[in-house]
């Protein structure tokens, strides 16, 4: 479970300091489903940052099962992210000159699992997004949606407690938008994640159970009718 | 997982990587180039001072020649009959002691009995000048007419006189002058001394009961240019010699003729019981400036000449090539050095810049900076080694060019023998009694050796640059936070 209580991010830049995020109160509770929306410069990416331990706030505490991410050592905050938190980028982020399998393998690397084990574990997470043929591909040699679903495998192959995305579909054409949405619909029922997700994407934003507005570094929530599963349409076939 | 994205990293980036590499071989090539250059300018070097030492001398001690007296002029001086018969061939022999003033043969126990001194030996330098050819006789003839002729005195010429008195017609003098060195040797050391430096290549050499035989060895080009050959016999000052061996020296240069075993050199050069160079040995090499010391202090009146000493005089363009090598050549293969370290820093240091979001994304996903940072040092450091290898390749290729291509140098070693004494003056070919300055040129082929150690010292440097360009990098690296993967859209 999170707890986010009076998260404050301020950043200077000179003789001025933007506050990024102001007194930020919020609980997820594990398993849940939130969408956070904003407009841009509103504060969405900073929040997810300070929820997946990659940025630290300037005040007040961001905890998970009881252990505040704002407090503990780098070391201690690395291996938490290794262990329970997995990040879907929305430009993919993956590495240009190691193929699909390789990608997947890198989430597996700073949790010791041996090469064999890892190669093997790679191999399944494409399979289960629906690219077991790709293993080999570069991924100069996938498309965009392709590319989204390395980068998920990647993020699930550890099988995280935590499943952050940032923008998953911002980069793709509405089809393929519709593909990686049921993708990450269908795992999240199947894994049972946490599972947190910024947009821009109205239609997304809409049929969340749980949505969170962030305007000028302040949350309003809106439940919208609990989990409620989203639209059909984004369900893999 | 590492050497696969290490390989899979250095191979898309080719191009950076040969960059930072040729950077890197191009400095290491310079050094290689440099060091081997400068070994082989060394060895240029000892192999002057060894014509002139001889193999395994350490140090040589002598006695400054002294100013010409008042009544010796020091000059050559020869003898011929004038005898009355015509075209009588004359020859006389001029042997002077060369090389400073010379030592009583009881200062080579002495010098052998001082601390530090392994051995030493006398020998004695004699300057060789031949003069030999034929007077003809003039005709004296009366200036009147019908007058009888008589016969002009040995020199000939025209007499003059008044008129009637007789005029000398015709006549003239034809003299050949041939002047060589000789060295009187020690038969019983011949480790040591003049000739120490040569090979017997035909014949053999002394033996130590030759203490005062009438046997030579000659040089080789000496005995090529007098036709001698083993059994052959010539002479010096009347005394018949006959050759032994022929000796070739260790290096081009040699500045000895003629061998003879020390007392009959002593004998030719009216020297009895003198020699004019001790040649000694150190127990240690490290103690040369000691052993220096300590022979200059027990023994006055004497100079010490060591190997620095020598090399001290070696001028011409062997040694302003070795003062480039060891000055601007050092001085310009460190800076290339440097510059080809920071180039492959501040490059590497680039690219991790161009890799924010990778790195940052591998933060993201939990990986602790020192396994970021060991990618960012591994690719730079097999970066170093390719860029050692392709330097080593070039560096070699550069040494065997100069290897090949030999320029030749020149050594001109000498001193003012005349009055000043010291130096090397003592050693055979040295300056001749109250001469002036005395200078030996010497053509030295170059070679580039490279040695086992400068090889090392290459990919040392290539792992040392390595490690600074990936030091910096794996630097920025580490300092990169897993939000930079998020903020650096690209």
């Amino acid at each position: 479970m999170y707890k986010l209580t009076g998260v404050t991010k301020r950043y200077t830049r000179g003789k001025d300091t933007v506050e990024a995020l102001r007194g930020i109160d919020l609980t997820i509770e594990d398993g849940d489903q939130l969408v956070i929306q904003g407009p841009t410069g509103g504060g969405k990416s900073t929040l997810l940052q300070m929820i997946g331990g990659l940025d630290r706030p300037s005040a007040g505490s961001v905890e998970l099962d009881g252990v505040d991410l704002a407090s503990i050592s780098e070391a201690k905050l690395t291996r938490l992210r290794a262990e329970k938190i997995g990040i879907i980028f929305q430009s993919f982020n993956l590495i240009p000159t190691l193929t699909a399998q390789e990608n997947v393998e890198t989430a597996l690397v700073p949790l010791g699992v041996k090469p064999a084990e890892r190669r093997e574990r790679a191999a399944e997470a494409l399979r289960s997004v629906g690219l077991g043929e790709r293993l080999t591909h570069a991924p100069s040699e996938l498309s965009g949606g392709q590319q989204q679903r390395v980068a998920i495998a990647r993020a699930l192959v550890k099988k995280p407690k935590v499943l952050l995305a940032d923008e998953p579909t911002g980069n793709l054409d509405e089809g393929t938008r519709d593909d990686i949405m049921g993708l990450l619909e269908g795992l999240w029922h199947e894994y049972g994640l946490t599972f947190i997700m910024v947009t821009h994407d109205s239609s997304i934003a809409r049929r969340a159970p749980r949505l969170a507005t962030i305007k000028a570094g302040q949350i309003t929530l809106t439940e919208q009718g609990g989990r409620r599963p989203l639209s059909q349409q984004y369900v893999q076939q | 997982m590492f050497g696969i994205y290490l390989k899979r990293e250095l191979s898309r980036r080719k191009k950076a990587a040969l960059v930072i590499a040729m950077g890197l071989a191009l400095g290491i090539a310079l050094v290689i180039t440099v060091n081997s250059v400068s070994a082989g300018m060394q060895q240029a070097q000892d192999k002057v001072l060894k014509s002139l030492y001889g193999l395994g001398t350490d140090m040589t001690v002598t006695k400054a020649q002294a100013a010409p007296s008042s009544n010796s002029s020091g000059r050559p001086k020869f003898d011929f009959n004038a005898k009355s018969s015509s075209s009588t061939k004359q020859s006389s022999d001029r042997v002077m002691t060369q090389g400073g003033q010379s030592l009583a043969s009881s200062l080579v126990t002495k010098v052998s009995a001082q601390k530090g001194v392994a051995s030493a030996v006398g020998a004695l330098s004699l300057n060789v000048t031949k003069v030999d050819g034929s007077f003809t006789q003039g005709t004296a003839k009366s200036s009147t007419s019908g007058g009888s002729s008589q016969q002009g005195g040995p020199g000939g010429g025209q007499g003059g006189g008044s008129t009637g008195a007789p005029q000398v017609q015709g006549g003239g003098a034809s003299f050949d002058v041939n002047s060589y060195s000789v060295a009187g040797v020690d038969v019983t050391n011949q480790d040591l001394g003049p000739l120490a430096t040569s090979k017997i290549t035909s014949g053999k050499t002394f033996t130590a009961t030759q203490t005062d035989a009438k046997v030579a060895v000659v040089s080789k080009s000496y005995a090529k240019e007098n036709k001698y050959t083993v059994g052959k016999t010539f002479k010096i000052s009347g005394t018949k010699y006959t050759v032994i061996g022929i000796a070739t020296p260790d290096s081009s240069e040699s500045t000895t003729d003629v061998y003879l075993p020390l007392k009959q050199a002593q004998t030719l050069g009216d020297a009895k019981n003198k020699v004019t160079t001790i040649y000694v040995k150190a127990t240690d090499s490290k103690q040369i400036t000691t052993v220096k010391t300590t022979i200059q202090k027990n023994i006055s009146g004497t100079t010490v000449t060591t190997s620095a000493d020598l090399a001290s005089t070696v001028s011409g363009s062997l040694s302003t090539a070795s003062n480039l090598a060891t000055s601007v050549g050092k001085w310009l293969s460190i800076a290339v050095l440097v510059a080809a370290f920071l180039v492959a820093a501040l490059l590497t240091s680039s690219a991790v810049s161009r890799r924010v979001r990778e790195f940052g994304t591998l933060k993201a996903l939990g990986w602790p900076s020192r396994k970021v940072t060991r990618q960012v040092v591994g690719e730079s450091i097999v970066n170093g080694l390719i860029g050692g290898a392709l330097g080593i390749a070039i560096g070699l290729g550069a040494a065997y060019a100069v290897t090949a291509i030999s320029p030749k140098l020149t050594a001109e070693l000498g001193n003012t023998g005349g009055g000043g004494g010291g130096g090397m003056g003592g050693g055979p070919g040295g300056g001749g009694p109250g001469q002036q300055a005395v200078k030996n040129t010497m053509e030295i082929a170059l070679s580039a050796p490279v040695s086992v150690t400068t090889i090392a010292l290459a990919a040392g440097l290539a792992i040392a640059g390595g490690l600074i360009a990936g030091a910096m990098g794996g630097w920025r690296a580490s300092r990169m936070r897993p939000a930079d993967a998020l903020r650096s859209v690209s």
